[in-house]
C-alpha cells in the first residue's frame, strides 16, 4: 500500500501526540495520584437500606486529621444529606458519596469535583479547599423533575 | 465516463422515503431545541402540558436517533444501489421495506410515550429512572429495524462479489457494509441491556436492576453510535465530494483502512463516558481511554486524505501557488460548502472529544453544558450539515429533477446559517460549561445564586443560537418543497473514481472475518472482565425503579 511521504510525517507527528497525552495523563494520575473518582473497594451498598449500612448511617462531616475531613454524603431526588457543609480554608475534604434513589451528579461548581452517586456503589473523591468562600454544589445528572431545584452550598471559613 | 442519470424507481421511493422520514424527525427536534434554548435562557415558559425534560427527551430520541438512522440508511441504500449496477435486488429492497417499517413503528410508539409524559428518561434512559415498558419497546423495534436495514444492504453486496468474483468492490459499497458492520457489534450492548434488563424490569416481571451493568452495556453501544453517525459523513467526504469537486480520490487503499479502523477502535472505549463513575478502577478506564486514542487515527487519516484531494485537484486545475488551489474549490455548489463547514467544525469538535475522553480531565467537564457544546459540533454539524449538503443533490437525483440554480442558492443560505447558529450556540455552551454550568437542566439559576449567576449572559447566546438554527430549518424546508417543484431532468449523483488503479488497493482490506475477529479479541480484552465484575464477580445491589417526573 503506498503511503505518501507526507502523510508519513502527518501520522508520525499524529500519533506522536497521542503517545505524549496518553504519557501526561497517565503518570499524573498513577504516579501522582491526580485520578479519577472511585471506590477503594468494591463496596456495595444497598440503596434501601442505607439507615442500617455505614458510613452511610451516619451521613456529615468529620474531622479525621489536622485539617482533613470525611464528608459522608447521601444524595437523593432532589437533595443532599447532610444539607451544608462547612470546613476551614486548606481544608483537605474526602468525600463519600452514594445515591439512595436514582443516578445523580455531585458537582462543586470551580473546583475539580465532579462525580457520579451511583445508588448501589460508593464513590470517593478528594480536595484541598484553599480558597475560603461560599461554593455552589449542584446535581448535574438529570434525575426528574426537581433536577434544577438541586442544589446547596458548601462553605470554606 | 456514462453515468445512469436516471435512478431505478424502486430504489428511489425507498431512498426517499427515508430520507423524508429524517428529515421530519428533524424539523420536529428542531422545533423541540429551539424551545429548550429559550426556555433556559428565560425568553419563554412552556405551556402546562409539556415539560422542558419531555421536550429534551424528545429532542436527543428524534435527532440522535430517529433522523440520523433513517437519514445514514437512505443515503446507503442509494449509493448502494448506485455502485453495483444501479439496481437493488427484490431481496435488499425487501429488507429494506421491511426495515423502515419496523423503524417507523418503533419511533412512532415512542414519540407517544414521550407525549404521554411516559418516558421523560431522556434519550440515555439511565436507570434505575423507569419509563414505560412501551418506550424500551419502541427502542428496541428502530433497533432491529436497522438490523433489516443492514441485511438488505450486505445481501446486495454479496450479489455484486458473486457477480464480480475477482474484483474489489465499489468503494462506497465496502464503507456501506463496514458501517453496518460497526452497527450490528455496536447495537449488540444496548439490544442485551434493553432486552434482558429494562423490558423485564419495567413490565415488573423482575424487582430490581444492576444499574451500573445497564450503563457499561449502553455506553458499550453509545459510544461507536457516534462513529455509525460518522463513517456514512466520511463517505460523502471520501466518494462524493472528490467528484463534486471535480478531482479523484486520493487513496482508495487509506480509505478503506480507515473504515476498518474505525470498525476495530469504536468499541472497546465506552468507559471514556463513565470516568466519573464509581465501580469501575482507574485500570480499565485508562485502558479504554488509550483505546480512544487510537481510535483519532482514521479521523487524522481522513483529513489527510480530504487536504489531499483538494490540494491535487486544484494542482491538476493549474492552480499555483502553496494555496492557490483554495481557489479552485467551488465555494458556491451547496454539494460542497455544506461538507466543508462539516470538516471546518470537526476540528474543534474532535479536538474536544479528545480532551472529553482524557480520563482525570474530564472531571472538568463532566455533565456540563461543554459537552453538549461538543456533541453540537459533530453530530449537529459535522453530521448534520454534510447530510444537507447531500440532501440538495440526492432529492432531485432521485426524484428525476434538475438541481437549479435557485435551490442551490437557497441550500447556501440554509447550511450558512446552520453554521452562524452553531458558532453561537456551542461557542456559549463550550465557555458556559468550563465555568461549570451543568447541561439537561431547565434552569440555571439556582435561585438567584451569585456563582450560578454568571451563567445567564452564554444561556442567552444559546437561545439565539437555536433560534438561528431554527430559521435554517424553516428555510431547508422551503427549499424541500421547492426541490419537488424543480424541472424535470438531471441531477447527477457524484461518485467519485480514485487516482490510483484497483490493483493498488490490498484485497486484505476486505477480509472481514479478520476485522471481525480483531474487534471480537479487543471488546474481550477491554470489557470481559469489568462487565463480569459487574454481572457476577462482584453485583451491586439492585435498585428499584423510579417515576420522578
Amino acid at each position: 500500500m503506498h503511503i505518501h511521504r507526507l502523510e508519513k510525517i502527518w501520522m508520525f507527528f499524529g500519533v506522536v501526540m497521542l503517545a505524549v497525552f496518553l504519557a501526561v495523563l497517565g503518570v499524573y494520575a498513577f504516579s501522582m495520584g491526580l485520578q479519577t473518582p472511585h471506590s477503594h473497594a468494591h463496596a456495595d451498598v444497598d440503596p434501601e437500606k442505607l439507615a442500617e449500612t455505614p458510613p452511610f448511617d451516619q451521613p456529615g462531616v468529620y474531622q479525621v486529621g489536622e485539617n482533613e475531613y470525611e464528608a459522608v454524603i447521601i444524595m437523593y431526588a432532589f437533595g443532599f444529606t447532610p444539607n451544608e457543609i462547612t470546613v476551614p480554608a486548606g481544608a483537605r475534604v474526602h468525600f463519600i458519596i452514594t445515591s439512595s434513589d436514582v443516578v445523580h451528579g455531585f458537582e462543586i461548581v470551580g473546583t475539580t469535583v465532579n462525580l457520579m452517586a451511583i445508588p448501589g456503589e460508593v464513590n470517593r473523591v478528594s480536595y484541598t479547599f484553599d480558597k475560603p468562600g461560599e461554593y455552589l454544589i449542584l446535581c448535574n445528572e438529570y434525575c426528574g423533575i426537581g433536577h434544577q431545584a438541586m442544589y446547596t452550598r458548601l462553605v470554606v471559613t | 465516463m456514462a453515468q445512469t442519470q436516471t435512478f431505478d424507481r424502486d430504489d428511489a421511493k425507498l431512498v426517499l422515503t427515508h430520507v423524508i422520514f429524517a428529515i421530519v424527525a428533524l424539523m420536529i427536534g428542531g422545533i423541540a431545541g429551539m424551545l429548550q434554548g429559550m426556555v433556559r435562557g428565560g425568553m419563554f415558559e412552556l405551556p402546562g402540558g409539556i415539560g422542558y425534560y419531555q421536550l429534551l427527551t424528545a429532542h436527543g430520541v428524534l435527532m440522535a436517533l430517529v433522523f440520523t438512522t433513517f437519514f445514514i440508511v437512505g443515503f446507503m441504500f442509494s449509493g448502494v444501489s448506485k455502485v453495483t449496477g444501479g439496481k437493488l435486488t427484490s431481496t435488499a429492497r425487501g429488507l429494506g421495506w421491511a426495515g423502515f417499517w419496523l423503524m417507523a413503528v418503533g419511533t412512532a410508539i415512542g414519540t407517544v410515550m414521550i407525549l404521554a409524559n411516559e418516558a421523560t428518561v431522556l434519550y440515555t434512559f439511565y436507570a434505575p429512572m423507569k419509563a414505560s415498558p412501551w418506550y424500551y419497546i419502541a427502542l428496541a423495534l428502530v433497533v432491529v429495524g436497522s438490523w433489516l436495514s443492514g441485511a438488505g444492504m450486505i445481501a446486495q453486496y454479496r450479489s455484486w462479489r458473486k457477480n464480480n468474483k475477482g474484483k474489489i468492490s465499489p468503494l462506497f459499497a465496502f464503507m456501506a457494509v463496514a458501517t453496518m458492520v460497526l452497527w450490528y457489534v455496536a447495537t449488540l450492548g444496548v439490544a442485551a441491556t434493553v432486552l434482558f434488563q429494562f423490558i423485564p424490569w419495567s413490565f415488573g416481571w423482575v424487582e430490581k436492576i444492576n444499574v451500573l451493568l445497564s450503563r457499561t452495556l449502553f455506553w458499550y453501544f453509545g459510544h461507536p453510535l457516534v462513529y455509525f453517525w460518522l463513517m456514512p459523513v466520511y463517505i460523502c467526504w471520501y466518494v462524493i465530494v472528490p467528484k463534486v469537486i471535480g478531482g479523484k480520490i486520493f487513496s482508495d487503499a487509506l480509505a478503506r483502512l480507515a473504515f476498518v479502523l474505525f470498525i476495530v477502535f469504536s468499541v472497546p472505549v465506552g468507559f471514556h463516558h463513565q470516568l466519573m463513575e464509581p465501580g469501575i478502577t482507574p485500570f480499565w478506564k485508562f485502558l479504554q481511554v488509550i483505546l480512544t486514542f487510537a481510535v483519532v487515527v482514521p479521523s487524522l487519516i481522513t483529513a489527510f486524505a480530504l487536504f489531499a484531494t483538494f490540494e491535487t485537484t486544484g494542482r491538476a486545475k493549474g492552480y499555483k501557488g502553496l494555496f492557490g488551489w483554495f481557489k479552485a474549490l467551488p465555494w458556491k455548489d451547496v454539494r460542497f460548502l455544506a461538507p466543508f463547514l462539516g470538516m471546518v467544525a470537526f476540528v474543534p469538535g474532535g479536538i474536544g472529544g479528545m480532551i472529553n475522553a482524557s480520563h482525570q480531565m474530564n472531571a472538568l467537564v463532566h455533565n456540563t453544558i461543554w459537552v453538549t457544546g461538543h456533541f453540537h459540533l459533530t453530530v449537529a454539524t459535522a453530521v448534520a450539515i454534510t447530510f444537507f449538503g447531500i440532501t440538495y443533490w440526492l432529492i432531485p437525483a432521485m426524484t428525476g429533477r434538475r438541481l437549479t440554480a435557485e435551490v442551490n442558492r437557497l441550500g447556501l443560505w440554509q447550511v450558512s446559517l446552520w453554521a452562524l447558529g452553531i458558532l453561537v450556540m456551542s461557542g456559549a455552551m463550550h465557555i458556559s460549561g468550563l465555568l461549570g454550568a451543568p447541561r439537561r437542566t431547565s434552569d440555571t439559576s439556582y435561585n438567584g445564586n451569585e456563582i450560578a449567576a454568571q451563567w445567564e449572559p452564554y444561556n442567552l447566546l444559546m437561545a439565539i443560537g437555536g433560534v438561528i438554527l431554527f430559521i435554517s430549518l424553516i428555510v431547508l424546508a422551503v427549499a424541500l418543497v421547492k426541490m419537488f417543484r424543480l424541472p424535470q431532468g438531471e441531477t447527477e449523483y457524484p461518485v467519485a473514481e480514485p487516482l490510483q488503479p484497483e490493483e493498488a488497493t490490498p484485497r486484505w482490506l476486505e477480509r472481514w472475518g479478520v476485522w471481525l475477529g480483531l474487534t471480537a479479541v479487543l471488546i474481550v480484552i477491554a470489557y470481559a472482565f469489568p462487565i463480569a465484575d459487574q454481572l457476577f464477580l462482584n453485583p451491586s445491589p439492585g435498585a428499584k425503579g423510579y417515576v420522578l417526573w
